[in-house]
């Protein structure tokens, strides 16, 4: 009796408990990674779910409320969704500059990758440059945080002389604390003396 | 009259708060009708134009708009589409933080960036009627119209 009671409840909870009927159709579209790499989207209605991990790997909700899994193709995307995929913002952009050990002056391999940055930077309508300063872990703590800054600020000002604008950069000195190759302390390592360049 | 001045003490603390709104992202592309709504306010969305969180972005019939967020992800908002940016939050340290966009209508398209790598799950978009978690990955979302 007991179950029976249950049951017409649960029954009861399905037919009228579940999540209202949609107003509007709903389309998912897992798209190609960039980098080959698809992670995947998890879609959520009620105690629904479809997990989509394919390349075009769709699903597609209807007005009578059910989820449903469904396989677009490049063309559909093309057709459907083209001019939204094609307003995404370049992707970023990333180098580093490597210095002169304890000196803020560019090895002369990095000076000559400069105007590879700039045609990067210039390519953007409205670009921003986030430029991380490190040292290696030879010298003081404090003496890293300024050295990293220091390196991070002469590469803004090569930025700004050749043209980019002062307010489309962000300048840190991270020291010796965000080693771009793991050391011991007071480890001369080249490759720790960098100005990481982000562009976006 | 103190009704009044706790009033006033609401208002400050408010429109304090919306100043602090974390800076979310800036529109890279535009073109079209595209407007941000902010604080019941209407202003027109150009490249260089910030994004913060609370802001929803509403675009036309002509109307694209390509942003960047902190944390790199990319998102691409579609002719007539209303999406509002609920949430974001995204640590430059630690790369921790939580991102929710509800979509009401129209299409998006979102690459998502350090915030879902460091942690899966950590974006979710939702729609009126269902819920997407993004585990990493580049993807399409559309609402259609309501049907009358």
């Amino acid at each position: 009796m007991g179950a029976l009671v249950y049951t017409l409840l649960l029954a009861a909870f399905v037919v009228f408990g579940g999540p209202a009927h949609p107003v509007a159709e709903e389309t998912v579209v897992v798209l190609p990674g960039e980098h080959g790499k698809i992670g995947g989207v998890v879609v959520h209605r009620g105690s629904q779910e479809i997990v989509l991990d394919k390349a075009y790997a769709s699903s597609y909700l209807g007005l009578d409320g059910v989820l449903q899994r469904k396989q677009a193709s490049a063309e559909e995307v093309q057709e459907l969704f083209g001019k939204t995929v094609a307003a995404l913002p370049a992707p970023p952009a990333s180098y580093v500059l490597y210095f002169v050990m304890g000196s803020d002056t560019l090895t002369a391999e990095s000076d000559s990758r400069l105007q590879e940055v700039l045609a990067e930077i210039r390519k953007r309508p409205v670009p921003d440059v986030l430029l991380i300063g490190h040292t290696d872990t030879v010298g003081g703590t404090k003496a890293n945080d300024l050295l990293s800054r220091q390196r991070a600020e002469r590469v803004r000002d090569i930025l700004v002389d050749a043209g980019i604008k002062v307010n489309r950069i962000v300048v840190t000195g991270r020291g010796e604390r965000d080693l771009l190759v793991p050391t011991g302390d007071d480890v001369e390592e080249a490759r720790n003396r960098g100005v990481e360049i982000n562009v976006r | 009259m103190r009704g009044a001045i706790a009033l006033t003490g609401l208002a400050l603390a408010v429109a304090a708060f919306s100043a602090a709104a974390e800076d979310a992202g800036q529109i890279k592309t535009a073109q079209g009708t595209v407007q941000i709504e902010r604080d019941g306010q209407r202003i027109a969305a150009v490249p260089g134009t910030h994004v913060l969180q609370s802001d929803s972005i509403i675009t036309g019939e002509d109307g694209t708009v390509g942003v960047t967020l902190a944390d790199n992800s990319r998102l691409s908002i579609g002719p007539n589409t209303v999406m509002s940016l609920d949430k974001y939050a995204f640590d430059t340290t630690t790369y921790k933080g939580q991102m929710d966009a509800s979509l009401k209508k129209g299409t998006i398209v979102v690459i998502s960036g350090k915030l879902v790598k460091q942690t899966p799950g950590s974006m979710r978009i939702h729609t009126p009627a269902s819920i997407m978690g993004v585990r990493g990955t580049k993807f399409i979302v559309h609402v259609a119209e309501p049907s009358s």
